[in-house]
C-alpha cells in the first residue's frame, strides 16, 4: 500500500514541473486515480507518458501499487 | 523459473522462447489483447475494461489469456516494457494498457488508429 503523498512526491521528483492530482477512490489506500499534467509529455505517445510515471514510481506499478488509474495530459506552452 | 521480486532493475530469467511465442501471437492478428482471463470472463477490472472498450467499438480482436500460462505473465512485462495487463497490440505495435486505451477512446485517437489501419468497427 502506498500513501497518496508518496505518489505525489515520487512523481514530482521525476517531473518537477508536473501538476499531480491523486484521488483515493475507495479510501483504502490501494485504488488511486492519478492525473499528471506536464510540459515534458509534449511529443510523447500516451504509452511513453505513462511509462514515465511508471518509472517515477520505481517499479511499484503492477506490484505494490495495483489498483491505480492513470491519466496524463500535456501542458501546452501557451496555456501555462 | 526462479521467482524474482517484480523489481524492474533485477535481471529476470525470461526464457527467450516465451518471448518468441509472444511475438508470434502479436503478429498473428491485426488487433491482439493480452489480458487476465477472457473477454467473457475477465479476471480483473483493467482487463475487463480493455475488452469492453474494444467491444464498444465493435473491433474484432484476438484475446490471449495470460493466466493460462504463468511464464507468459512475467515475460509479457519485459516484452513490452509495460508492468501491467491488459496490453493492446495493433498491427504488431504495442499501444498501451487500459488507461491508455480509455484516454485514446475519450479523445478519439483509438478510433482514428483503427481507421488508419482499415480495421473495421461497428458504427
Amino acid at each position: 500500500m502506498m500513501q497518496a503523498e508518496e505518489i505525489v512526491k515520487l512523481i514530482a521528483e521525476a517531473l518537477p514541473d508536473a501538476h499531480v492530482e491523486v484521488e483515493d477512490l475507495r479510501g483504502d489506500g490501494d485504488h488511486y486515480a492519478v492525473t499528471v499534467e506536464s510540459h515534458s509529455f509534449g511529443g510523447m505517445s500516451l504509452a511513453d507518458q505513462h511509462r514515465m510515471i511508471f518509472a517515477a514510481l520505481q517499479g511499484r506499478v503492477g506490484g505494490l501499487l495495483k489498483g491505480m488509474t492513470l491519466t496524463t495530459r500535456v501542458i501546452e506552452d501557451d496555456r501555462s | 523459473m526462479i521467482s524474482q521480486p517484480p523489481d524492474e532493475r533485477t535481471q529476470r530469467l525470461i526464457d527467450p522462447s516465451v518471448l518468441d511465442r509472444i511475438q508470434s501471437e502479436v503478429d498473428s492478428d491485426l488487433v491482439v489483447l493480452f489480458m487476465n482471463g477472457t473477454p467473457v470472463f475477465p479476471l480483473c477490472g483493467p482487463s475487463a475494461q480493455g475488452a469492453q472498450i474494444l467491444g464498444l467499438l465493435g473491433v474484432r480482436y484476438k484475446a490471449i489469456d495470460v493466466t493460462v500460462d504463468p511464464s507468459l505473465r512475467l515475460a509479457i512485462r519485459d516484452f513490452s516494457n509495460w508492468p501491467t495487463l491488459p496490453q493492446l497490440y495493433v498491427k504488431g505495435q504495442f499501444i498501451g494498457g487500459n488507461d491508455v486505451m480509455r484516454q485514446m477512446l475519450e479523445n478519439g485517437d483509438l478510433q482514428a488508429l483503427f481507421m488508419r489501419h482499415a480495421i473495421p468497427m461497428l458504427d
